[in-house]
């Protein structure tokens, strides 16, 4: 259910830029999805199938780079890398709430005509 | 729409029964909502010369053309776009955290589950801040004006946002909303969430504090089933305490869970109904609208 929501969102984005760059047609969308936002890759994809519609996107290609959730350790003074929000460091096991990536919903480029 | 769970169709809200599109705001320049369809002419990495923070990293759309001498209109080129999903809500919400501040005004975001007692926290909240304190409330719902005509009862000017099928308040509503209220005429601002765990957690609407609340009568491991909206709380007030007893709450448990998700959080326990923990609740309140008290 979610990713109806964003894809919209995404195509707003990307539209308004195409458009507002002089393109008469999308090729690609790329964006950048953090792994603590939930967001599930198939139904993204499917989503954005059904969005994209006759649009300048109608023919487009959607590229999602994933990006894993990280987490500075105070004690340990070192990132690392968890989906887990209330997860603790590996090494220390300290809990920590300094999430540094895994939230973004960005939209990174386009590729157009 | 919410990126979060999909609800909602555009154009059903309502404030004060009016389409909020029809709502003029001093925070929104154009009558209905807005598309940003314009690339924007500068870049953003230049230094401000005013003092108002946001973030950089969610300003406006703007495009670059990396065309670089391929044909005017054949071959394809990149366009760099660079603009979170949130953005929009992000950059109307900075507006609308400026203009609280210009007005001096401390701005709360009251946020829980449906049910869990924000209208009764609220409406003793704001008997004992008025009349020293002058309060002001936005209350979110997806029908009806229930809460709102509990919450006029205490006094206070109170603006009703019906959401129609929307799950959460954003920070346009906000800003269609509060030019319905004086604000000038305020110290307090008092925001009453749409009751839900999730999406309300991802729409700052330019709060200085986020409340979380958590009622007895819910089980201590809510803020482990839904962290993230203990995690963005500033605060966490425990509510029905009266009824604790009759619920077997374990509160040692309570407060770990909330401390393990938000450790930062400061913590009341108060109940509205006996009226235990309200002067402690009520003064941190106080405390809050001391010059200096926030960044």
């Amino acid at each position: 259910m979610h990713e109806v929501g964003i894809m919209q969102s995404v195509l707003e984005i990307a539209l308004s830029q195409a458009r507002s760059s002089g393109a008469v047609c999308i090729r690609e969308i790329r964006m950048r999805v953090g792994r603590m936002t939930g967001v599930v890759p198939e139904a993204l994809d499917h989503a954005f199938l059904v969005l994209r519609g006759e649009t300048l996107a109608a023919e487009a290609r959607l590229v999602v780079e994933f990006v894993p959730g990280a987490f500075w350790c105070m004690t340990c003074a070192a990132e690392f890398e968890s989906d887990d929000l209330i997860g603790g460091c590996p090494t220390c096991k300290e809990p920590s709430f300094d999430m540094r990536r895994g939230r973004e919903l960005d939209v990174v480029s386009l590729e157009v005509d | 729409m919410c990126v979060e769970c999909g609800c909602g169709l555009p154009g059903r809200t309502r404030i004060d029964g009016k389409p909020a599109d029809q709502v003029p705001s001093p925070l929104v320049e154009d009558g209905g909502s807005h598309e940003h369809d314009h690339a924007h002419p500068h870049r953003h990495d230049h230094e401000h010369p005013h003092s108002h923070s946001h973030d950089h990293d969610l300003a406006g759309p703007h495009a670059h053309d990396h065309s670089r001498g391929h044909g005017a209109a054949s071959g394809s080129r990149e366009i760099a776009v660079h603009e979170s999903v949130f953005a929009a809500n992000d950059r109307m919400a900075e507006r609308n955290r400026g203009f609280f501040k210009a007005l001096g005004l401390l701005t709360l975001n009251v946020v829980s589950s449906p049910g869990s007692g924000k209208t009764a926290l609220l409406q003793k909240t704001i008997e004992r801040l008025r009349p020293a304190t002058r309060v002001g409330v936005i209350v979110g719902d997806l029908e009806t004006d229930n809460d709102a005509r509990r919450l006029r009862t205490t006094g206070a000017p109170v603006v009703q946002i019906s959401t129609g099928t929307l799950c959460h308040l954003d920070a346009e509503m906000i800003a269609r909303a509060v030019g319905q209220l004086d604000a000038k005429a305020l110290d307090v601002l008092i925001i009453e969430n749409v009751g839900n765990l999730v999406c309300p957690a991802e729409f700052d609407l330019g709060e200085d504090l986020r409340v979380a609340l958590l009622s007895v009568t819910e089980g201590e491991d809510k803020p482990l089933k839904y962290p993230p909206m203990f995690r963005h709380a500033h605060v966490v007030v425990i509510t029905k305490t009266d009824l604790a007893p009759h619920v077997e709450f374990d509160r040692e448990a309570a407060l770990a869970n909330i401390r393990r998700v938000s450790p930062d959080a400061r913590i009341f326990e108060v109940s509205a109904k006996t009226g235990e923990g309200m002067a402690d609740w009520c003064s941190y309140l106080a405390s809050c609208r001391e010059p200096g008290a926030r960044a």
